[in-house]
């Protein structure tokens, strides 16, 4: 078992290379234009990128194609496709082939990914439903409560996010406020914690403002005669929300599904602390893989499958708002 | 042209907001036909009357007549009128021609139809082979002909123009004035238009109705509001004015800059305080010996078509269009054409009712 690694030597080697370059930068730029260069204001940050952004994508990448001993090597991804496959080795090794081959294929890691993408799926759904509506009011001129809402919105996103999701225990758990209501109500306790809704309920709690706050910026920059005009030439007031308001406030959905959808798919504290482990999400097994089993080369590989599919999810969302008028990541 | 049915009556219409008047007492009718314009300053009440018209806001009292019917509760989007938007308003997500066979599409006509009218509203707007391109790729004249057309498309009742030419340079401004009202006149659809320009309003109306603070000062055809301007601030307000404070001495003689002058108006009682106003165009430079008035001129501007001189008289200091210059400084006589003597009393409350 190894808790920490020593990075590779080229590791060391780009961020030599990146301070280096950062002093050549301002020794050039200072010499010939008695002066420092405005670009070289980026410079710290395009540094900060490359030493915790991109040094460590590619040391996730370098790990996830190595084994515990640094050599080249596919079986992480054979491990997260088929769990099994190295019990069936060590058992071909022994037993021979035809016992080897009653070993079925381990499918722990492809479950795991494909539930959390479906937790994922769910959550934004939800999100959205819960959120349109929302934004819709929020951004309404003529309810004064709206911006009443925005605040609300805003005074939980202050508070820690693990206090929250710890203080949604102290409501559902068995002795908690709910069920303490519903047996003095004589309906006795109901086991609330430590399923999937329970999770699914902490992700939307969550995650709900990153769906609202794109979607009421997206409305609220639209131009408030749009939908007069769109009344002026007969549309009632639905009807105006379907041709006009919903069309151009596309943008901020697919921002909102994004940021939502994103960490949705990472997530690994809400399924561990509402779900008691009795659901667990890629997010805790690449945790549990660097952590518990302390095997870094296949959390690597997991981290790595998860980042392609974020950035095929990105690339898919992207052509529906090229512009990136959202104002999100995507 | 002009019908005599009345087609909008607006009675006693008065609107509040927050405990502000913005409108208070509006009569007024449009007929079938009429190229209406409400002309003011801003502030004046002028885009809220339009509307209310349109729907988009409530009267706090009083009663809006369609055809006689009374439309106060009925919803914009029931209305037979269509409104041209100030910036605009087009469907940034729609391109042009989606954006023209909005209204049609809402109407569920076949297809064919709805291309064949917006090809044809393209035509009538300049924009043959538009259809096709996204608005906010237009520039401003033609995003406002593409605004015409998706109202005029829907063939309403009214349309209701909000300041439409707003945005544009004055070469395109003029263009399009004509261009509107020879639409107006060839389409025979009845039109109501918000300006705070006098010239336009005078280019292009039937009537115009002259607001200020929510009420309407004048109501008239373009000729008569400007030869027979209600009161002083209507008079300022078209074209250019000299204001003075004056006296009616008896019927047909006015005290006004230290001298009587004869004039043609009568009816106001003796020794009544009025408003005299008196057109630039309409003095006369004359000898100074000859003139009614002697005054130094104290500065000459070269207007294009004339030159304005400030004249100073002592009592009073008169503004004077005349093609012909006199040197800064030196002594002239002026002459008034009785005629050309409008005397009014200090603001009156017109309507135009029943």
């Amino acid at each position: 078992m190894r808790q920490y690694m020593t990075l590779p030597w080229w590791s060391w080697l780009l961020m030599g290379l990146g301070l280096a370059l950062f002093i050549a930068l301002v020794a050039l730029s200072i010499r010939r234009n008695r002066g420092i260069k405005r670009s070289l204001f980026a410079t710290p940050y395009v540094l900060w990128i490359i030493i915790f952004t991109v040094l460590p994508c590619l040391l996730i990448a370098y790990y996830s194609l190595t084994d515990a001993s640094g050599n080249l090597t596919l079986d992480n991804f054979r491990t997260f496709w088929d769990s099994n496959h190295i019990m069936r080795e060590q058992l071909r090794g022994v037993a021979g082939d035809e016992i080897a081959a009653t070993v079925v294929r381990g499918s722990v890691n492809v479950d795991t990914l494909v539930y959390s993408l479906w937790m994922a799926f769910l959550c934004t759904a939800i999100c959205l439903l819960l959120g349109y509506p929302a934004a819709l009011f929020m951004a309404d001129r003529n309810m004064k409560l709206g911006a009443t809402l925005v605040v609300l919105f805003i005074i939980p996103m202050w508070m820690n996010f693990l206090l929250r999701t710890i203080a949604w225990m102290s409501l559902l758990e068995d002795s908690g406020l709910i069920n303490s209501l519903l047996r003095s109500l004589g309906l006795g306790p109901v086991q609330l914690m430590y399923n999937q809704q329970a999770v699914l309920l902490g992700m939307v709690y969550n995650f709900l403002p990153f769906m609202v706050f794109p979607i009421y910026t997206s409305l609220n920059k639209l131009d408030p005669k749009l939908g007069e005009a769109a009344a002026d030439l007969g549309c009632n007031p639905w009807r105006t929300l379907y041709k006009v308001t919903m069309p151009l406030s596309v943008p901020g959905v697919i921002s909102g599904i994004t940021m939502v959808f994103m960490p949705s798919v990472t997530t690994f504290f809400i399924p561990r602390v509402l779900g008691g482990g009795n659901t667990q999400m890629f997010g805790d097994l690449i945790e549990s893989t660097f952590l518990f089993s302390g095997d870094w080369n296949l959390g690597s590989a997991l981290s790595l499958i998860m980042m392609v599919l974020i950035l095929i999810s990105l690339s898919i969302l992207r052509k529906a708002d090229p512009n990136g008028e959202g104002g999100g990541i995507a | 042209m002009v019908e005599n049915e009345h087609l909008i009556d607006l009675n006693h219409i008065t609107k509040e907001y927050d405990g502000v008047t913005v409108l208070d007492d509006i009569s007024l009718y449009i007929r079938r036909k009429e190229f209406v314009t409400l002309l003011g300053p801003s502030g004046c009440g002028k885009t809220t009357t339009l509307r209310i018209i349109a729907g988009f806001e409530t009267p706090t009292s009083g009663e809006v007549l369609f055809e006689g019917r009374d439309i106060v509760s009925l919803p914009p989007y029931k209305r037979r009128v269509n409104t041209v938007f100030q910036k605009y308003a087009l469907f940034p997500h729609l391109n042009v021609h989606d954006n023209i066979a909005f209204g049609l599409k809402l109407k569920k006509l076949p297809r064919a139809e709805i291309d064949r009218r917006v090809d044809a509203m393209l035509d009538l707007v300049n924009l043959s082979g538009y259809g096709k391109r996204r608005v906010d790729a237009l520039s401003g004249g033609q995003q406002q002909r593409v605004a015409i057309a998706r109202s005029l498309v829907n063939e309403p009742e009214v349309l209701l123009l909000d300041e439409p030419l707003g945005a544009l340079d004055l070469k395109l401004r003029k263009g399009m004035q004509l261009e509107l009202k020879s639409m107006q006149q060839r389409l025979g659809i009845t039109f109501l238009y918000v300006t705070h320009d006098q010239e336009e309003a005078l280019t292009m109306s039937d009537t115009i109705v002259v607001m200020r603070d929510g009420h309407i000062l004048q109501i008239g055809d373009p000729k008569h509001i400007y030869d027979e301007p209600a009161n002083a601030f209507v008079a300022d307000f078209i074209g250019e004015s000299n204001i003075l404070r004056g006296t009616m001495v008896r019927d047909e003689l006015v005290h006004f800059a230290g001298q009587d002058f004869p004039c043609v108006d009568f009816g106001f009682g003796e020794d009544a305080p009025v408003d005299v106003v008196i057109r630039p165009e309409d003095i006369m430079l004359v000898g100074e010996d000859v003139g009614q008035l002697t005054g130094t001129i104290r500065s000459v501007l070269f207007k294009g078509v004339h030159y304005e001189m400030i004249i100073d008289c002592g009592a009073a200091t008169f503004k004077v269009h005349s093609t012909t210059m006199q040197p800064q400084g030196s002594r002239v006589g002026l002459s008034i054409v009785p005629f050309n003597i409008h005397i009014m009393r200090p603001m009156e409350r017109p309507g135009r009712e029943g």
